[in-house]
């Protein structure tokens, strides 16, 4: 069979979720820390430190200018370390999958299940962040709300990214490569820490085509009361994003793991 | 009630051939034993049965389905004890089951009143809120031996289910075996483990190099592949050496004589010649015994090493 048919979703998935779940209740103050300590220290350290050295970035006081970003960074984070680190520890290390697959579990229902464990786990991230930017009065009305559905929705973006590197790590150094040559410098180039206005033509068009430069347009204006422009495209390019990444990775965890 | 059944199954790894064409199938109630050195396709078997991987050619039935297509399905029969622990170390001993127990779609009320049953034959009552990383080796499989039975299963497939565990160990796990079995359940093992397979199977398959060398109940295959004697001679240190004794004399009482090192092995229908004549050779150690079933797996499949 080609392992590169189209998924067979189901409810399935529900019963490795939770068991994902249950193992994230009993770490959950580190796991949190873990996931949030990174992008407060970004969007508080620059926000008031790089912030007060400059006069508005974009239009907006810079700590709201990165508050916008760091949610969205923070949401992908979380989401890739999950799908990566933790994803793989389940699959290679401490064989979770082997041990679900020898149950009524396809691999379909497994891979969906990381993935919207991974997109989860992503979205309490970025919601996290979200709540210290309001609670610091960083975001002006409930149209911020929206920032909801889409750091779920980027989670599952990044998830789905992060499970393609999963089912193709030989080992946990593999991981070094994606981050240095795609997280690293997408986030550089998606308008999290300054405009993409501010970046050389060539380059801006190479920001368009990244996930993080559309989840980061559609949240910005979300801060600031105003319903992003050209939403749906935004939106579709995510869930394109999702949609072709998951069915990747799960191609490619039938051939590593079904064979 | 149906088991398994397969047809002619046929796999290949490039240009290795790991299973060439076997055809088997299990009667209900029975044990059935795989075994086979490393390597001879004792696991891709299994794996093929389940249907976690695709076979080149062949029928496949598990518990009434066809497989791989329907195997999803199938697996809500059996229960599968794999080769290598994959119990989740971050749950206690409870957890374990009753997170497996939701795989198969069983609520949690149905497996937690389950649980106490279950730790009770698996000789862990009172661990059930143990932390996986304080069970010993034999503990681990005896749990997982337990999840394997969370959705009360027919059909139950383990896969060399008492590696590395010390002889306590292993005795408890085949009394539990011999328990299932007495309760109605299929047992299909693989093992490379002799005298559990002839402690516990009612029928055995030998296989190596993808085929099946042998079949049928312990008894048969040994009658039907080897004489039913064994005596072993070992030479003592510094004074003769079994090996040329055995190649200048042995030939005259044994059927066939195998030396491996400093020992011989003499298989033989009539042992009382070979003896009295040891009785007279200073320098010379024996051991007589009747014929078991890793003379028949050595014999069939070779003494060389399988790495």
């Amino acid at each position: 069979m080609n392992p590169f048919r189209p998924p067979s979703l189901s409810l399935r998935f529900v019963p490795v979720w939770r068991r994902n779940f249950l193992v994230w209740r009993k770490l959950a103050i580190p796991s949190l820390l873990g996931n949030l300590a990174d992008p407060m220290i970004y969007m508080l350290g620059f926000g008031y430190g790089l912030g007060s050295l400059l006069p508005e970035v974009g239009g907006l006081p810079y700590i709201t200018f990165i508050a916008a970003g760091a949610v969205c960074f923070s949401t992908m984070n979380a989401a890739t370390f999950e799908a990566l680190y933790s994803a793989f520890s389940r699959m290679q290390v401490q064989r979770t999958w082997d041990a679900i697959l020898n149950a009524p579990m396809a691999l379909d229902d497994l891979v969906l299940a990381e993935l919207v464990w991974a997109a989860s786990k992503a979205a309490l991230s970025g919601a996290a962040i979200l709540a210290v930017a309001a609670a610091l009065g960083l975001v002006a009305s409930p149209l911020a709300l929206w920032l909801l559905p889409l750091v779920f929705l980027t989670g599952l973006a990044f998830a789905a990214l992060g499970l393609i590197v999963t089912a193709l790590a030989p080992s946990y150094d593999f991981f070094m490569y994606y981050f240095t040559l795609f997280v690293t410098p997408m986030t550089l180039l998606s308008g999290v820490f300054f405009p993409v206005e501010q970046l050389p033509v060539a380059l801006q068009a190479l920001s368009a085509a990244l996930p993080l430069s559309h989840a980061v347009r559609l949240a910005r204006p979300l801060f600031s009361d105003e319903v992003p422009q050209g939403a749906w495209l935004h939106v579709a390019v995510l869930v394109a994003y999702a949609v072709a990444a998951f069915w990747l990775a799960l191609g490619l965890a039938r051939r590593r793991l079904l064979k | 009630m149906e088991t398994l059944s397969v047809v002619d199954l046929r796999k290949s790894y490039g240009d290795v051939a790991v299973l060439a064409g076997l055809t088997f199938a299990l009667r209900p109630g029975e044990c059935y034993g795989l075994l086979g050195p490393n390597g001879a396709g004792k696991t891709t078997t299994l794996r093929c049965a389940l249907g976690l991987t695709a076979p080149d050619a062949g029928t496949i039935r598990l518990a009434g389905r066809p497989v791989p297509e329907r195997a999803r399905e199938a697996r809500r029969r059996v229960g599968i004890v794999p080769q290598m622990d994959n119990l989740d170390p971050d749950f206690t001993v409870a957890e374990n089951l009753l997170v497996y127990g939701r795989y198969f779609g069983l609520a949690d009320a149905a497996v937690s009143a389950r649980i106490p049953q279950l730790l009770e034959f698996a000789g862990l009552a009172g661990r059930a809120n143990a932390k996986i990383n304080t069970l010993s080796g034999g503990m681990k499989r005896r749990l997982t031996l337990a999840r394997a039975l969370v959705n009360d299963p027919d059909l139950l497939f383990l896969d060399e289910p008492t590696t590395g565990l010390d002889p306590q160990a292993r005795h408890l796990i085949w009394e539990r075996l011999k328990q299932l079995l007495q309760q109605g359940k299929t047992v299909l093992l693989t093992t490379h483990f002799m005298d559990e397979a002839e402690r516990l199977c009612h029928r055995l398959a030998i296989m190596d190099k993808g085929r099946f060398i042998a079949e049928g109940s312990p008894r048969e295959v040994i009658a039907a592949h080897i004489e039913p004697e064994v005596i072993e001679v070992y030479g003592e240190p510094g004074e003769s050496s079994a090996a040329e004794w055995a190649k200048a004399e042995a030939g005259q009482f044994a059927t066939r004589v195998e030396i491996t090192g400093e020992t011989a092995f003499c298989y033989l229908t009539e042992s009382r010649p070979l003896l009295r004549h040891l009785a007279d050779r200073h320098g010379l150690r024996y051991l007589h015994r009747p014929a078991n079933l890793e003379d028949v797996f050595l014999k069939l499949t070779g003494r060389d090493l399988r790495d």
